[in-house]
């Protein structure tokens, strides 16, 4: 394999990424007050929120870097750690909690060794939990990159699990 | 000719005629005897599948090349999403229910060629074992009031043709035609309107209070940020029939003079982004949004912003906080929003449900409105009615209903025999209602007597299985995960009552516990922040008061009555029962259970970590847990 080849596919990779974080925090400028949806917008394109990413918003937009951190940790959607392939959400709001949802996030942690906001070494999978997201008739849910599986049970969890490597 | 074109692609309207004559020619274009199919597209039902049964139904119709014979559209939420997908067959109503692509080709050759009905796939009453053809039959839905609701079944809500062919801005077209701002907030004052986001204010009253406030500037918000476990009736809305939140939000910001607003949405609610965003954009491209709505001089603009996954972004000060980019943290509420919101300008901030009462408020009148409920709730209340329940989905009442025909006659009562033990309210800040309370008719005031609260309408049931202190610990835990950490009594506070409950369901509880988180209860209630420390004590207390019995079990013999508390829990195997099969030792994850084939098992416990997965994975009741 030609090594230089994939040293400049990274380094493009690299520079694409910034100038795309370039253009994200530009877009910007005129509206530091929504700093939210920009860090969204950030975690959506990354899956997380980068450590030079928070200081370059902080330089850019001029906003206090603590400011930045506080927001970016405060609020539970985002993420500063990079995460796996694929992101299972877990519910465990009042109505899957008395069907036995807590029984998947035990699961997880006993079969998958996983627990919640971490990422299994294999960068498989993070692990997340949501406090309801309003499929209360159908619960236990659990949500995986985007799908609603509903009434699941430990057993259905290995098996929807399986589909996704 | 490019002009024509111009012209043809134009969609805006100009004139409050203009909205009435699209209404009209799009009405008399819709023929009545026409077949519709709805699915629903709500994210309950595609959960459950939905998205696959819509492509095949458009592929079933397109092969047989019915498009000119039938309607077809996803809808919103119908609501009944237990039982899901669930196509609706018009005009009679055919409800078919958990509907899986496979069955489509079936549908059209029996239901929509034939006329006639496929039996499998409708609903059977689980109390009467009777199967029920037409969704108006279905109890779950017949006695129920679907004042709000009732549109997400009809309309697309990616259309905004549609709402407008069944009556949308019609509210809005009647208040630009003639009603003066006063006139309006009158109207929702008389009606009775109370916020349906958890408190219950009278919303007409804040609407005065915002109108009178002094300023140019003025904010027009819609909190949907549904942050209440178990409660998804924003959500619906949002998805199902955005309009009517939008067309509430317009004639808002007419009665008080403002020109912008937020609707602040959770994050956990991709569709319901997804359909507001759509419906903007086309409230705008129609000239209902914008400048010069509807000719008439008067702008107003919406803005979506998504929350971050912060409960405490449902408390009013918090949201604002939130929405000018800083932390979500709420503020002492000396000043009132009405005077110093958003930016410190005058913001009126009402919940999607109370929002999506408004355009009905004024078709209808205030006099039609406040005839429906009880003295102190006037108008419909939707209850996610979930947890241990056959019919588990949200409903639509008149306030006034109660609790044991909102259980029994609506939700079909408690699955698998099991006795009902509780019904939680209010979310984290609500409480448990126990059978004795069952005949309280629910209104804002009924719920807050028992203890409880309405919140935003979450009704989560729970039977013999459910262990009411281990509810508890859940509520105090999830609130000391969102408690934002701002004020001392609900930062400490709610870390103390979480030490003390989980050392009950450990078994390490002491009797004096007991009165230790009365005593911290009244100290959050006096002393924190915000409503979420305020009330935070209130599923200790409730459960305190109903249940202390189980509470008593925990401290002085152990024991956890339901089976829930692991710690106190012993699984065994009852040799008599036993067969044998090994089901239970092959889903054991640390090997705890041997035996040999066909002879009785036993587990071992000191391997045994107690999860429960032999318990249920044992067709025969061998397992034992106490």
């Amino acid at each position: 394999m030609d090594s230089s080849l994939d040293f400049a596919a990274i380094q493009a990779m690299f520079e694409n990424n910034a100038a795309k974080v370039e253009g994200l925090i530009d877009s910007y400028v005129d509206k530091k007050e929504q700093l939210i949806s920009l860090l969204q917008d950030i975690q959506a394109e990354f899956n997380y929120i980068p450590q030079d990413v928070i200081i370059k918003i902080s330089q850019k937009l001029d906003i206090p870097l603590s400011q930045v951190f506080s927001v970016a940790t405060f609020f539970q959607a985002f993420s500063l750690k990079p995460r796996g392939r694929h992101t299972i959400t877990v519910c465990v709001g009042t109505a899957c909690h008395v069907k036995g949802g807590q029984r998947l996030v035990e699961k997880m942690a006993r079969d998958y060794n996983l627990k919640p906001g971490e990422t299994t070494d294999d960068e498989r999978f993070t692990l997340e939990t949501a406090n309801c997201l309003g499929c209360c008739a159908l619960g236990p849910v659990v949500v995986v990159d985007g799908k609603y599986e509903s009434q699941v049970n430990p057993e259905k969890l290995d098996k929807i699990l399986k589909k996704y490597e | 000719m490019v002009e024509q074109v111009r012209k043809l692609l134009d969609k805006k309207l100009n004139s409050i005629q203009g909205l009435e004559e699209l209404r009209k020619s799009l009405q008399a274009d819709k023929d009545s005897s026409r077949m519709v199919i709805s699915v629903c597209g709500g994210t309950g039902c595609r959960a459950s599948g939905a998205e696959a049964v819509v492509e095949a139904f458009a592929e079933e119709i397109e092969r047989q090349e019915l498009a000119a014979k039938i309607e077809f559209k996803e809808t919103g939420c119908h609501g009944f999403c237990e039982r899901g997908p669930v196509v609706v067959i018009g005009p009679k109503k055919i409800f078919y229910q958990r509907v899986q692509p496979e069955d489509v080709p079936e549908i059209i050759a029996e239901t929509v060629v034939k006329g006639g009905v496929v039996r499998r796939l409708l609903y059977t009453d689980p109390a009467t074992d009777e199967e029920i053809t037409y969704e108006t039959d279905v109890p779950f839905y017949n006695r129920q009031t679907r004042h709000i609701l009732g549109a997400n079944g009809e309309i697309d809500p990616t259309d905004i043709e549609q709402y407008i062919a069944a009556g949308g801005y019609a509210a809005l077209a009647k208040v630009l035609a003639g009603m003066t701002p006063e006139a309006i907030v009158k109207e929702i004052t008389e009606s009775g309107l109370r916020g349906r986001g958890g408190g219950g204010f009278p919303t007409g009253r804040k609407w005065q209070s915002c109108r009178a406030a002094a300023g140019e500037v003025k904010y027009v918000l819609c909190n949907a940020d549904e942050g209440d476990p178990g409660a998804y009736q924003d959500r619906s809305i949002l998805e199902g029939n955005p309009h009517s939140v939008i067309e509430g939000m317009i004639i808002g910001a007419y009665a008080i003079g403002a020109g912008q607003g937020y609707i602040y949405v959770r994050n956990e609610y991709p569709l319901a982004v997804e359909h507001a965003r759509a419906a903007l954009d086309q409230a705008v491209e129609y000239g209902l949004l914008g400048e010069d709505i509807l000719g008439t001089g008067f702008d107003f603009k919406v803005t979506i912003n998504k929350g971050g996954g912060a409960f405490v972004c449902g408390e009013s000060s918090a949201l604002i906080a939130s929405l000018e980019g800083k932390v979500g943290e709420p503020r002492a509420k000396y000043v009132h929003m009405s005077e110093k919101g958003l930016w410190d300008k005058p913001s009126l901030l009402n919940n999607v449900k109370t929002w999506a009462n408004v355009p009905l408020i004024i078709n209808k009148g205030a006099d039609w409105y406040a005839k429906i409920g009880t003295p102190g709730s006037k108008g419909t209340m939707i209850f996610s009615l979930v947890g241990k329940i056959n019919n588990s989905g949200l409903v639509e009442v008149p306030f006034g209903i109660t609790l044991r025909e909102m259980i029994y006659d609506i939700g079909g009562g408690i699955p698998n025999g099991k006795k009902f033990k509780a019904v939680q309210t209010g979310g984290p800040s609500g409480g448990c209602i126990p059978e004795e309370f069952l005949d309280t008719p629910v209104d804002f005031d009924a719920l807050t007597k028992l203890g409880s609260m309405m919140g935003s309408g979450g009704m989560i049931v729970m039977d013999e299985d459910n262990c009411m202190v281990d509810v508890a610990r859940y509520f105090i835990e999830f609130l000391k995960g969102e408690s934002c950490g701002k004020c001392t009594p609900c930062r400490e506070g709610l870390a103390k009552l979480s030490e003390i409950l989980n050392r009950i369901t450990h078994g390490q509880g002491v009797p004096e516990d007991l009165e230790l988180m009365a005593d911290l209860g009244e100290i959050l209630h006096d002393g924190a922040l915000c409503a979420l420390g305020k009330s935070a004590a209130n599923p200790v207390l409730s459960t305190l008061k109903y249940f202390k019995d189980e509470y008593l079990a925990h401290i002085n013999e152990k024991k956890c009555p339901a089976g829930v508390c692991r710690e106190l829990l012993t699984f065994s195997i009852d040799p008599e029962k036993c067969t044998g099969c090994g089901v239970c030792a092959r889903g054991c994850s640390t090997n705890a259970i041997s035996g040999e084939k066909k002879q009785p098992h036993v587990i071992n416990q000191g391997m045994c970590i107690k999860c429960g997965v032999c318990y249920d994975a044992c067709k025969f009741g061998a397992v034992i847990k106490e």
